[in-house]
């Protein structure tokens, strides 16, 4: 049996998958047993839900407990017209991908665009700047991603005719460049003061200042905390399946109403929801350690 | 000796604490002014009043005939004139020593790129760091670090060089490398202002010495009259206290 250790004490300014970072042998553990177990559920369930294996453990099943209802679905079975739904969905899903991809990466790049924009806004000296920037924080950071979606997407998609990627795009960035623009003050300001000073003093202005030497090393410090963002907007990206979109979500609730049965494809999603979150939480801890190796 | 640099009536004051009161004094144009007094003395900020990385309350400041207190001046052309040498370096650490002392002249002052590169090689040669210019500041000791920091800052090619407290955070043991690179700047004919505890440095280079306490200039003089033979009760204290 692995030793159960008690966490770290370690407050995460994220609600993505806890990063299994070396050294940390609790969360390893369990992301791996997440991980293996999501990719083996997804992997079983379409196999064992196949004809002959369903034919061989419902006979198996048929000749210790024999029942109507079990002969009825061996019937079923053997008329040909059982279809293994579950191969179906995999079949379907890379569609929803493709969606839900295309958004979380247009998000996440517009979204950095805005956070950046707010980030510099906070720390602007000029107090209309500073001021729209740190309210743009505060309003945004207040409303329920949902109703910012729905907002965007029924109130003004109606009023300016958006069309539903557009608006699904402009209200994720609009609401996570809020959270990143957070992440980009803190950036900035953890460069030492020194940086800036020495920069000023060689005849740099402000703005050279920050572009050639603020913000590479702001890049540096929050590349781990951008990670976490683009892990949280993929799985918040779910939300746009209210809109006409057909990601990941929708996809799946169509094909359970289609068939009237909302088990399967459900179960699907979520499991590649996990494993794409697990995978990339691995790729921050990974991105997180190397840039902890050469801290320059 | 002209007035390089000329500080006339500077004060400062952070909040309630009044870190400067009614300063006044020059350094002539070649010549090295050593400013000691105790922490909190407001020599610091006396120094770094004088590319106005520090914003006086009240007072003016000229180098030559540029008006660094104005607000009418471009205070970022009179910058590149003005060398400054921190504490704790400031180096770059995302660049190369090279790209370091390569950043400024490019960038402010539109130099070719070759042209940039062939200075920084000279410069870190004279500086006795040839072999690091493709160094990451991270894996420089502390005291050459200091030197990168001095190359970098003459890469402008600055009238006067500022240094703050150059040494204060060097091991003993690598005092003496950064203090030898100031020696040969000033018997160069380097304009320095250099606020530093090394009375060492002082007595070999300064051709005046100003003490400063609680915010006031209190006696100035030649490093033999200020060490040797100092005239107000202050002085003495101070100097009896680190000598």
């Amino acid at each position: 049996m692995a030793e159960v250790r008690p966490l770290p004490v370690r407050i995460q300014v994220t609600d993505g998958a806890l990063i299994p970072g070396k050294g940390d042998k609790t969360v390893r553990a369990s992301w791996k047993i997440a991980l293996f177990g999501a990719l083996g559920l997804l992997v079983f369930l379409p196999l064992y839900n196949m004809a002959p294996v369903q034919e061989f453990v419902l006979s198996l099943w048929a000749g210790l407990f024999p029942s109507p209802d079990l002969t009825a679905r061996l019937a079923f079975l053997r008329s040909g017209k059982y279809q293994n739904i579950w191969v179906d969905i995999l079949l379907y899903l890379p569609d929803g991908l493709a969606v839900t991809f295309s958004v979380t990466l247009s998000s996440i790049l517009l979204a950095t665009v805005f956070g950046l924009a707010a980030g510099l806004g906070q720390i602007s000296r000029v107090v209309l700047l500073n001021r729209i920037a740190t309210v743009y924080v505060e309003v945004i950071r207040g409303i329920p991603l949902l109703v910012q979606i729905f907002y965007i997407y029924f109130a003004l998609g109606n009023l300016f005719h958006l069309d539903g990627f557009f608006a699904a795009v402009l209200s994720m960035a609009f609401c996570y460049g809020a959270y990143m623009g957070e992440i980009f003050r803190a950036g900035i300001q953890a460069v030492p003061v020194g940086q800036m000073e020495a920069a000023l003093a060689l005849g740099l202005s402000r703005s050279q200042a920050i572009r050639r030497i603020i913000l590479p090393q702001t890049v540096k410090i929050i590349l781990p905390a951008i990670g976490n963002e683009f892990i949280a907007l993929l799985k918040d990206s779910s939300m746009v399946s209210v809109m006409a979109l057909v990601d990941l979500l929708r996809l799946a609730k169509n094909y359970g109403s289609n068939h009237g049965d909302y088990f399967p494809p459900l179960t699907v999603v979520a499991l590649v929801y996990l494993v794409m979150t697990l995978i990339l939480s691995w790729l921050v801890a990974l991105m997180e350690e190397r840039l902890n190796q050469n801290a320059r | 000796m002209p007035d390089r640099v000329r500080i006339e009536g500077a004060s400062k004051s952070f909040g309630e604490l009044q870190a400067l009161k009614n300063v006044s004094m020059s350094v002539g144009a070649g010549e090295t002014v050593v400013v000691i007094g105790p922490s909190g003395s407001g020599k610091s900020t006396l120094l770094r009043a004088v590319n106005r990385l520090e914003v006086l309350t009240s007072g003016d400041i000229w180098i030559d005939e540029d008006h660094v207190t104005s607000h009418a001046s471009d205070i970022r052309r009179i910058r590149e004139e003005v060398g400054m040498v921190f504490q704790n370096f400031n180096l770059f650490p995302h660049l190369t020593v090279l790209q370091n002392l390569m950043l400024a002249p490019t960038c402010v002052k539109k130099r070719s790129k070759a042209d940039a590169e062939k200075q920084a090689v000279g410069l870190l040669a004279r500086v006795g760091l040839s072999e690091k210019k493709d160094a990451w500041p991270e894996q420089l000791s502390g005291g050459q670090k200091q030197r990168v920091a001095i190359a970098r800052a003459l890469a402008m090619e600055p009238k006067v060089m500022l240094f703050d407290e150059p040494t204060s955070a060097l091991d003993p043991e690598m005092v003496k490398e950064v203090l030898d690179v100031m020696l040969d700047l000033a018997r160069e004919g380097m304009t320095l202002m250099v606020v530093t505890h090394e009375m060492g440095f002082a007595k070999a280079a300064a051709h005046r010495v100003i003490f400063m306490d609680q915010g006031e200039i209190i006696e100035t003089g030649s490093p033999a009259d200020l060490f040797e033979r100092p005239q107000n009760e202050r002085t003495k204290k101070f100097l009896a206290h680190i000598l």
